[in-house]
């Protein structure tokens, strides 16, 4: 397909391109840095060190952190599990620890709010038994929850896509020269997983560090992300200026983290 | 004993995946309005559910947003990918970086924008405007699942096609077509299901009156949940289950698989 | 058939090596029955089949990468069966290498030295050496990717061999290369067997190999031994039809043993060296291309007379085939040419005729050749 006509194709997508992500990223970029009279400024970027904004962004960051990593303490032993049983890319128990996926996010969330509500099924199981009800919801760890929750599977699947891709003798040889399972771990299999744990932490750390759902469901408007403020800025305060420059520094810290990552990897995306 | 240790670790994950769904499940068909004890098998929220206008068009929005944007953006992001394959290496590195863009951002920052973009130039918040977000944020999907299989299909195929007779277009259906195909129909497959699954970019560029069934449960919930909700939840989850199982594990759905994800 | 061992060769010798009744199965199918080897200390050993015949499995149990269900692995007479791979003191050249990826050579080669916590000038000092040996000094700080087939070779023998071990498990690690190259190889491993003083074991499908490299050869097929020799042996003096088959071209054709020294093939009486299988038995017969001699035909030494089919000039000689009076379609290999449609005799000398006993039938499945 060298003809040069080909290259036309390329043109409704690229004036989409443009219309749709280019100059939508623009407005966000103007809006960012201008007043409500649109006069040049540094005020919505700036605002982000008040309180009310930095504790939101911070809190957000960290549970990010923690449920990015709880994810990878799960996933990692379990895709180790299933490569370790032969189980095949479409076997039905891989299958089933990445059909959560696709499954609607929202009511997955919906599922945890059932359980985890002051009226919920655990706290109704626990008085049936008469014990004393839990305070469960609201709290940061129900959002941590929620988060490993929702994208759990993200972790999974390019781990272990990565992992069946490692050859066995690859692994046996590094028994076959002297060393342990500890040391064949260290120094042979994480080390080659990397692309794919790479490709976990971005599907799980960028849309839990600006969700505002899962925080909104299960943190009953207690818990304030960054997500949040941004949201309330542009569904209800209307002040698209200050949403659009907490969005900026929003958008710096996911390319710094992007950057930070992607020097570990060297493969292709892992998902596809 | 390292063989029970690491079944009971399955069992665990998986006890911790599906729990909170069967819960739901389970809820669906109880009598009672309390979740917390058992009155019985009852149907009736399904009956409720069916008879919810809300529910009832929020899932029509949804399957045809899904439909319609799976379908454009994959003749879109295949033309698109044919032309890339043929680009000097400059020009397809700037657009298969603004491809990237819409799926490292944040959905949160995509919803935004295109809200923005969409209020600049004045098209009225609406099903259209959904409808744009969507195949915005699939095309790049469709892109990276045909570009791997356009370049393991042979240029020399193409070029047999033309030397046997056929006219450009031609070899392209006749032969080009049918080799990318796999990787054509899991970049639909994949646009769909992510279509379905969006929540943050429809919440943004929504407008008042229109629900997919995403921002429906988001809305809903703050009212409190209705016991028909766990009826559309075990719908849906049945759906998924069920066209997953078949295109993984029906007969024939071997060879298509290897191309998806 | 009774499998055969190497214990015959070397009785008196100690083995380094010794496997007895080892059986493997792998989902109910039976890959090794009840299969004993013995090896000795400092030999050029090769396990040579066709796929699935058991051999990559005889030596993957050697590895320790397998367990088998049944039977014992010694090591200089100490039970080795159940010792992991990690112990045990001998390494493996693995089917396509299996280098470290995210390694750069030094770091592959020095692998199993920092496992053991060999202190870093020992370790410089042996990569050095071991680079010198397998040709290739200078390519400490080369990536994997960027070697070719061949080199990648050399350096997955120059990771094993730094580890001294007293025997090095070679699985086809020559299958991936061309030729050209697999020829270069070959002569490379017996001067490093030769430096070295190790033991080899070496598994391939590849007949030609297994007789230019080996002391020893054992050839399997569907779970069995067939016949274990040096080389000589193997071609010479093949035990059935399977080993005839899979060891070079061969006419195999159906003779029936008149009296000692004295053969019928299509009826024609051919003398020969064998004796002792009785009289007017029915037996196979073995003869080599190269060992058909092509006469005019009205020769006086000639036996049987027939008419040439088929030529092919394959470079150092010509492959031809001959039509005899009875159908029978004789391989030939000469340095002469003899056109097609040309009446001719062939004369076999009786010292390159071999004799076999038909085999019994419930084992003629065993050992059929699987083409």
């Amino acid at each position: 397909m060298k003809s040069k006509g080909t290259r036309y194709l390329a043109l409704p997508y690229i004036v989409w391109m443009c219309g749709f992500i280019v100059i939508p990223l623009l407005l966000v970029l103007y809006y960012g840095l201008t007043d409500r009279s649109g006069t040049f400024t540094f005020d919505n970027v700036r605002k982000i060190m008040l309180a009310e904004n930095f504790r939101p962004l911070y809190l957000a960051m960290g549970l990010s952190a923690v449920s990015t990593l709880l994810c990878f303490l799960i996933a990692f032993p379990l895709a180790l599990i299933l490569r370790s049983r032969k189980v095949g890319k479409g076997s039905f128990v891989a299958f089933l620890f990445i059909l959560p996926m696709w499954m609607n996010s929202l009511l997955r969330i919906l599922a945890w709010q059932t359980l985890l509500e002051r009226k919920g099924v655990i706290n109704g199981i626990l008085s049936s038994l008469h014990l004393p009800e839990q305070h469960l919801i609201n709290t940061p760890a129900a959002i941590v929850l929620g988060m490993v929750y929702d994208f759990l599977p993200f972790m999974i699947l390019p781990i272990y896509n990565t992992l069946i891709k490692i050859d066995d003798n690859t692994i046996n040889a590094a028994y076959d020269l002297g060393a342990g399972f500890r040391e064949t771990l260290l120094r042979i299999i994480l080390p080659l997983s990397v692309p794919g744990i790479v490709s976990g932490v971005t599907m799980v750390f960028v849309p839990t560090l600006t969700t505002f759902a899962i925080s909104n469901m299960l943190g009953g408007g207690k818990v304030f992300l960054i997500g949040n403020v941004i949201e309330q800025e542009f569904m209800l305060n209307s002040n698209w200026n200050l949403g659009s420059g907490l969005s900026l520094i929003l958008m710096v810290f996911i390319i710094m983290s992007m950057a930070l990552l992607s020097r570990y990897d060297n493969g292709e995306d892992a998902i596809l | 004993m390292k063989k029970i240790i690491s079944n009971a670790y399955l069992f665990t994950v998986i006890l911790f995946l599906y729990a909170p769904i069967l819960v739901l499940i389970a809820l669906s068909f109880n009598d009672s309005k309390s979740r917390a004890h058992w009155g019985g098998f009852t149907l009736r929220w399904y009956m409720s559910m069916l008879q919810d206008r809300d529910i009832l068009s929020a899932l029509r929005t949804t399957l045809l947003i899904a439909l319609l944007s799976a379908l454009l953006a994959t003749i879109l992001g295949t033309m698109a990918a044919i032309a890339i394959q043929n680009m000097r290496a400059f020009p397809r590195s700037v657009i298969l970086g603004i491809t990237n863009i819409p799926m490292l951002n944040a959905d949160i920052v995509t919803g935004i924008s295109m809200m923005l973009c969409f209020i600049a130039f004045r098209i009225s918040l609406g099903f259209q405007t959904i409808l744009i977000a969507h195949i915005t944020f699939n095309i790049p999907y469709v892109i990276l699942s045909v570009m791997p299989k356009l370049r393991q299909a042979s240029q020399v195929n193409y070029e047999a096609a033309l030397d046997l007779g056929a006219t450009p277009l031609q070899a392209f259906f006749k032969v080009v077509l049918p080799d990318i195909m796999p990787g054509v129909l899991s970049g639909f497959l994949l646009a769909f299901t992510m279509s379905l699954d969006d929540f943050i970019v429809t919440h943004f560029t929504r407008g008042a009156g229109i629900n997919t069934i995403s921002t429906l449960v988001y809305s809903e919930v703050r009212r409190g949940i209705k016991p028909s909700m766990y009826s559309l939840s075990t719908v849906i989850f049945a759906v998924v289950f069920i066209v997953l199982l078949i295109s993984n594990f029906a007969p024939g759905a071997k060879k298509a698989r290897g191309a998806g994800a | 058939m009774v499998p055969q061992t190497l214990r015959g060769f070397y009785e008196l010798e100690k083995a380094l090596i010794d496997l007895q009744g080892i059986t493997k199965s792998f989902d109910g199918e039976v890959i090794l029955d009840d299969l004993n080897l013995s090896i000795l200390e400092n030999s050029f050993v090769t396990l040579l089949g066709p796929s699935g015949c058991g051999k990559t499995t005889t030596l993957r149990i050697i590895g320790g990468f397998e367990k088998p269900d049944k039977g014992r692995v010694f090591f200089e007479g100490k039970d080795i069966t159940n010792v992991p791979p990690n112990k045990r003191q001998l390494n493996t050249v693995f089917q396509k290498y299996a280098l470290f990826p995210h390694m750069n050579i030094a770091d592959n080669i020095a692998f199993g030295l920092r496992i053991k916590k060999k202190p870093e000038n020992y370790i410089r000092d042996k990569i050095k050496y071991a680079l010198k040996l397998v040709n290739l000094d200078g390519y400490e700080n080369r990536s994997v990717e960027s070697l070719s087939g061949g080199q990648q070779q050399r350096i997955a023998i120059a990771r094993a061999i730094v580890n001294e071990p007293r025997l090095l498990l070679l699985d086809e690690p020559l299958g991936a290369l061309d030729l050209k190259l697999r020829q270069e190889m070959q002569y490379e491993l017996i001067r490093l067997k030769n430096e070295l003083g190790i033991t080899f074991i070496y598994v391939t499908h590849d007949q030609e190999e297994a007789l230019t490299m080996s002391d020893y050869v054992v050839v399997m097929n569907q779970g069995y031994i067939q016949q274990a020799g040096t080389p000589e042996q193997i071609y010479n003096e093949p035990e059935n039809a399977f080993v005839a088959d899979f060891i070079g071209d061969s006419n195999i054709v159906p003779g029936v043993m008149l009296k000692d020294r004295l053969v019928r093939i299509f009826g024609a009486d051919f003398h020969c060296v064998d004796s002792g299988f009785g009289e007017n038995k029915p037996v196979d017969v073995v003869i080599r291309p190269e060992d058909v001699e092509i006469l005019p035909p009205d020769d006086p030494k000639g036996i049987l007379h027939g008419r040439m089919s088929h030529i092919i000039f394959k470079g150092e000689m010509y492959e031809m085939e001959c039509t005899s009076s009875d159908g029978f379609e004789w391989l030939i290999h000469s340095t002469e040419m003899h056109e097609p449609g040309k009446e001719v005799a062939l004369y076999v000398k009786p010292s390159n005729i071999q004799i076999m006993n038909k085999p019994a039938s419930e084992d003629e499945e065993a050992i059929g050749v699987e083409e």
